[in-house]
């Protein structure tokens, strides 16, 4: 077909003028790598993060108290979820798809041992909690039925706190002062090795009873104990949402709610949570991907420039073509393919250099995230660059075709 | 009259360029004839008209007035597109300044007409070299204008000229970049293509070259002034009183001859 007879036409002129296609491609091949490696950025952190959240349980329900919405204290917590709403959720008749409810209450305190102290927060829980968390132990144990029904004096820390206070991690028997009383280290966690989502490396965990009757001082709610927030595990993944609306139900009933009253809690499933980050990160690469394609805007208005350039040029080509021949449309086609391989040639250059980025990302060790480029986005890219060589170079081809073949050849 | 067996045929033909206020007549009322098979000069003063004449027998441009037939065919009848069509069979091109392609291997340069006429890359290959060697290039196939001399460039321009056979050969001072020597070969190579058959039209200011010809036509002001040829001699050539055209029949070089001083005043 003699479409592609001009591709060889297309190149040879390209090869003819290597210095200025070069830079005529620069912003489509910065537009390009911009868009693709951001895109990848943007899937690499969301995957991580979704690793993080599945790796936690996609089982887990987190039951937490709504805030306040006028008055005073407008966007604090409503003080109604108690400890009496955990113990009648934990009436398996009632919730049949709810297991191991976990009450906890957490607040940041000064841990002390020795001369050493640090800011930690501290959460009193039950010993269901290192289940529904998927928590593991480096050192020690985690907190037992007895010592939570005792309300017994012991502690387990993450790795940071531990190395904070006794410049080492195997600290079981050691001892820290919280508000003046001696709790025992039963159990050091292993280290999550991410600073950031989920990681408890800068917490302690103590019995609900000792953190509510001596540690903070937590105000009470129709003769109960509140809570920061609950956690429970379904049943099975399936009944996720069968187990939130029992917990609702019984919720609702306890804090007196009216058909038409809001919640006074809100709960969230993983699945919610995923749903959550998969928004905002799609929101996030949306924005940057936006900002990504202005390059490839104005890497096209550079191609429509230099081809503007190249058909004044080129004025005396045009003439002496069409003298031996030419129709318009093979002018028209021309320069049409002439952009149209620029900026695919530019595309490609811009596909190669996100790659060797994301090759190069996955070799550094520790690297946060990895550099995730799909197919999909790759046709994005190619498709993209090929329209803006279509689009920007319509133009300058159809000011081409337009020159009288007299006038090209009188120019000098 | 018109001569419908002529290949080409002018009627009375005009062109005038309007620049701002005043109009140019590059052309002013032409009537001219030319026989497949025949050899012509056209000679002139620069700016009489000679390359806006070719323009027009070329299909490159269209008259303000007048009739232009090709084959007998009406050149206002036909579409942009026909005369595109008719410039690559028909008519091949040699400008002065050759107009080759920068940085374009010579058989490529060749091988633009037969791409416009939709020859298979592989035939129009063979061809252009073909057509190379008729110019005695066949050596420099690969080489670009910047390796040749002047005179190889020109020959590379007559073989894209050549390439897809052409019934009419148009040069427009074909000699008028090169040195005599040069120009010189490239006349004995348009003198042998012509007699192979192609019928040649040469724009020349160079005397000796007109000379050449079988029939030499001289222009001034836009109107032709002479045509060695008796038989279709213009009307407004006599009008203007200037024909020194000696009616003389074959053999032509005679009637150059007796034209030359005509010649050389307009020159
Ligand atoms: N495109 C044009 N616009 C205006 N005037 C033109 C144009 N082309 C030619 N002319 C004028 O027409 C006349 C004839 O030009 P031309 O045919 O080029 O003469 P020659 O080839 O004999 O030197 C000249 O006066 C020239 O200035
Ligand atoms: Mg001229």
């Amino acid at each position: 077909m003699k479409l592609f007879r001009y591709f060889p036409v297309a190149v040879d002129s390209i090869a003819a003028n290597k210095m200025r296609a070069s830079l005529t491609m620069l912003g489509i091949i910065i537009g390009v790598a911009a868009v693709l490696t951001i895109l990848g950025v943007g899937r690499g952190a969301s995957a991580n993060i979704l690793d993080e959240v599945a790796s936690q349980g996609t089982t887990r329900l987190t039951i937490s108290p709504s805030t306040e919405s006028e008055g005073e204290g407008a966007g604090a917590p409503v003080q109604t979820l108690t400890m009496g709403d955990v113990r009648a959720l934990s009436d398996a008749a009632f919730h049949p798809d709810v297991v191991e409810v976990v009450p906890q209450y957490g607040g940041s305190i000064q841990l002390v041992a020795g001369s050493n102290n640090k800011q930690t927060r501290v959460t009193g829980t039950t010993a269901d909690y290192v289940g529904v968390h998927r928590l593991e132990m480096a050192e020690g144990r985690f907190l037992t039925e007895d010592e939570i029904a005792q309300m017994s004096n012991v502690i387990v820390i993450g790795t940071a706190v531990a190395t904070d206070l006794f410049e080492r991690t195997q600290v079981v028997g050691e001892s820290v002062r919280i508000d003046g009383e001696p709790f025992t280290v039963v159990g050091v966690l292993k280290e999550s090795g991410n600073a950031g989502f989920g990681s408890n490396d800068d917490s302690g965990f103590i019995p609900i009873g000792a953190a509510h009757g001596r540690i903070f001082n937590v105000p009470r709610y129709r003769g109960e104990y509140i809570v920061t927030s609950v956690s429970a595990n379904a049943v099975s993944e399936e009944r996720v949402e069968a187990a939130e609306r029992q917990i609702e139900q019984t919720l609702r009933l306890r804090h007196g709610l009216g058909a038409d009253d809001d919640s006074d809690f809100t709960i969230s499933t993983q699945a919610s949570l995923l749903d959550t980050i998969g928004t905002v990160t799609n929101t996030l690469t949306l924005l940057l991907s936006s900002i990504a394609a202005i390059s490839l805007v104005v890497g096209g208005i550079g191609i429509m420039n230099i081809m503007l350039v190249s058909v004044t040029e080129r004025t005396k080509e045009i003439g002496l073509r069409k003298a031996l021949g030419a129709h318009t449309s093979d002018v028209l086609l021309q320069f049409l393919i002439e952009s149209l391989v620029l900026t695919l040639l530019g595309g490609l250059i811009g596909i190669a250099i996100s790659y060797g980025l994301a090759l190069l990302v996955q070799r550094i060790p520790n690297f946060p995230i990895d550099l995730l480029i799909g197919v999909d986005a790759l046709v994005l890219a190619v498709g993209v660059s090929a329209g803006c060589g279509l689009i920007f170079g319509l133009y300058p081809a159809m000011r081409a075709t337009r020159l009288d073949p007299i006038e090209a050849l009188r120019y000098e | 009259m018109a001569d419908s067996s002529a290949l080409v045929d002018m009627q009375n033909i005009s062109k005038v360029y309007q620049m701002g206020e005043t109009k140019v007549h590059a052309l002013n009322g032409v009537s001219l004839s030319i026989e497949a098979g025949e050899y012509v000069a056209i000679v002139g003063t620069s700016g009489s008209g000679k390359s806006t004449l070719m323009n027009i027998i070329g299909l490159l441009d269209s008259p303000t007035e007048g009739v232009f037939a090709v084959r007998g065919q009406r050149a206002s009848g036909l579409t942009g597109r026909q005369m595109a069509d008719l410039r690559n069979r028909e008519i091949g091109f040699v400008f002065q300044q050759f107009n080759l392609l920068a940085r374009t291997p010579a058989w490529r340069q060749v091988e633009l007409p037969l791409f416009y006429a939709n020859v298979a890359r592989s035939a129009s290959r063979k061809r252009a070299l073909e057509a190379l060697a008729q110019v005695g290039l066949d050596e420099r196939a690969d080489h670009k204008p910047d390796e040749l001399s002047g005179g190889q460039q020109q020959r590379v321009a007559i073989a894209r000229a050549l390439v897809n056979r052409p019934s009419l050969l148009l040069a427009d001072e074909p000699t008028g970049a090169l040195d005599t020597r040069t120009g010189e070969e490239v006349m004995a190579l348009f003198e042998k293509l012509h007699e192979e058959g192609l019928t040649l039209v040469i724009i020349t200011h160079d005397q000796e070259i007109a000379e050449r010809a079988h029939r030499v036509i001289t222009m001034r002001d836009g109107v032709i002034v002479s045509d060695s040829d008796a038989a279709t001699t213009t009307a407004s050539g006599f009008r203007n009183g200037l024909s020194g055209a000696a009616p003389a029949p074959l053999p032509r070089p005679v009637a150059i001859e007796q034209d030359k001083e005509e010649m050389y005043e307009a020159v």
